[in-house]
């Protein structure tokens, strides 16, 4: 059964009450181990990895090394032919010839070298994609299991303090209501601070003897007089 | 990463964040260290964050399965389920009997990336509970 399915079922079956683990501790363990150990032989595949490829190029060189022989001799060989010299045409054929065993052993090397590499990177890749697959589902186990504890620890927070948790209803009432004692008094503040500034301005303005609604005896009186006359 | 950096870069934060929120934070005893974080004026939905090998988790708990009404309850769920994505940076989910609303972030977030996080989150928890609140009795 997959990691997944198994917390899942573990989660249904309300086996997350306080104390029983999701997947018992010595599987996950067990996993843990699991993981480390492919770690192990992955570290070990890259290292064998490396070796096979350089030993690839060695044999690369020595093949390039032997063909160029095998070319700079025949060209000795046609010159001795040309010269008419069929002995020693002859002993620069023997040359090549033992040249072309050794071409042949080592392109059998580069070859097997070749198909271990490509043998090695396959296994590399998937040990790589199967180390991060389990290593996901570890990390299920594990956050499965600390949330658990979490919950645990807050619960047991929760009743130690005897601080009861508010419905969701209550909670969300009681924060707007701070939340419009907030704003009511920012607002309440923003006026105050309005009232006073328009009342500085008509000081100054009745200071400067700029006001419309300046009264004084002598302004009563002329509007007395008016009333009369 | 670990709560104690958040716990401290929170508690010095005072008024220079920038999500506009007082942070409050504390560690909470238990097996795993569980940080209980509260935005000033939030109290009553407190955040928990707890941080694993590879992420850091932030809950905040919505309402119990005692709070919901029975005869909506799968209507509910549909629309939890529908709203995962929109919602930005947190999702839905149930531990025990409580349903929630997380954020899971990885450990190599910044300090400032978690802030952000909390900040967002509490926002999306009192917007869940204000547009689901006729799922609840």
């Amino acid at each position: 059964m997959s990691i997944f399915s198994k917390i899942i079922t573990a989660l249904r079956g309300g086996a997350s009450e306080a104390g029983e683990a999701i997947v018992d501790a010595n599987a996950t363990r067990i996993f843990a181990q699991e993981i480390r150990d492919a770690q192990n032989h992955l570290t070990k595949a890259k290292r064998d990895l490396t070796d096979i490829m350089a030993k690839q190029m060695q044999a690369q060189r020595e093949l390039d090394r032997v063909a160029n022989s095998v070319t700079e001799h025949e060209g000795y060989a046609t010159a001795a032919l040309t010269q008419g010299n069929e002995a020693l045409a002859l002993e620069v054929a023997e040359k090549i010839a033992s040249l072309e065993v050794e071409h042949a052993e080592q392109k059998q090397a580069f070859e097997s070298y070749e198909s271990n590499a490509i043998r090695l990177k396959e296994l590399v890749k998937n040990t790589e994609r199967q180390l991060a697959d389990h290593q996901r589902q570890l990390s299920m186990v594990k956050t499965t299991e600390s949330v658990q504890k979490a919950t645990a620890a807050i619960t047991d927070n929760f009743s130690n303090s005897n601080s009861k948790l508010l419905n969701a209803k209550q909670s969300l009432e009681r924060i707007k209501a701070k939340q419009q004692n907030f704003d009511d008094r920012l607002k309440a503040s923003e006026q105050l601070a309005d009232e006073n500034s328009d009342q500085s301005l008509k000081n100054k303005l009745a200071q400067a003897g700029i006001s419309d609604s300046q009264t004084n005896a002598s302004s009563v009186l002329e509007r007395l007089k008016a009333k009369q006359g | 990463m670990n709560i104690h950096n958040i716990a401290s870069h929170l508690n010095e934060l005072g008024d220079k964040s920038d999500t506009g929120f007082y942070f409050d934070s504390v560690p909470i005893a238990g097996e795993v260290d569980v940080l209980q974080v509260t935005i000033t004026g939030r109290e009553e939905i407190p955040i928990f964050v707890s941080v694993t090998d590879d992420q850091i988790l932030c809950v905040a708990y919505l309402w119990g399965e005692d709070e919901v009404k029975q005869s909506s309850r799968s209507e509910m769920l549909e629309a939890m389920v529908e709203m995962n994505i929109p919602m930005p940076l947190s999702s839905f989910s149930k531990i025990d009997e409580k349903y929630v609303i997380f954020g899971a972030l990885s450990v190599t977030s910044s300090l400032h990336d978690v802030e952000h996080e909390l900040a967002v989150l509490s926002d999306n928890s009192l917007e869940v509970i204000n547009e689901m609140g006729d799922y609840l009795v």
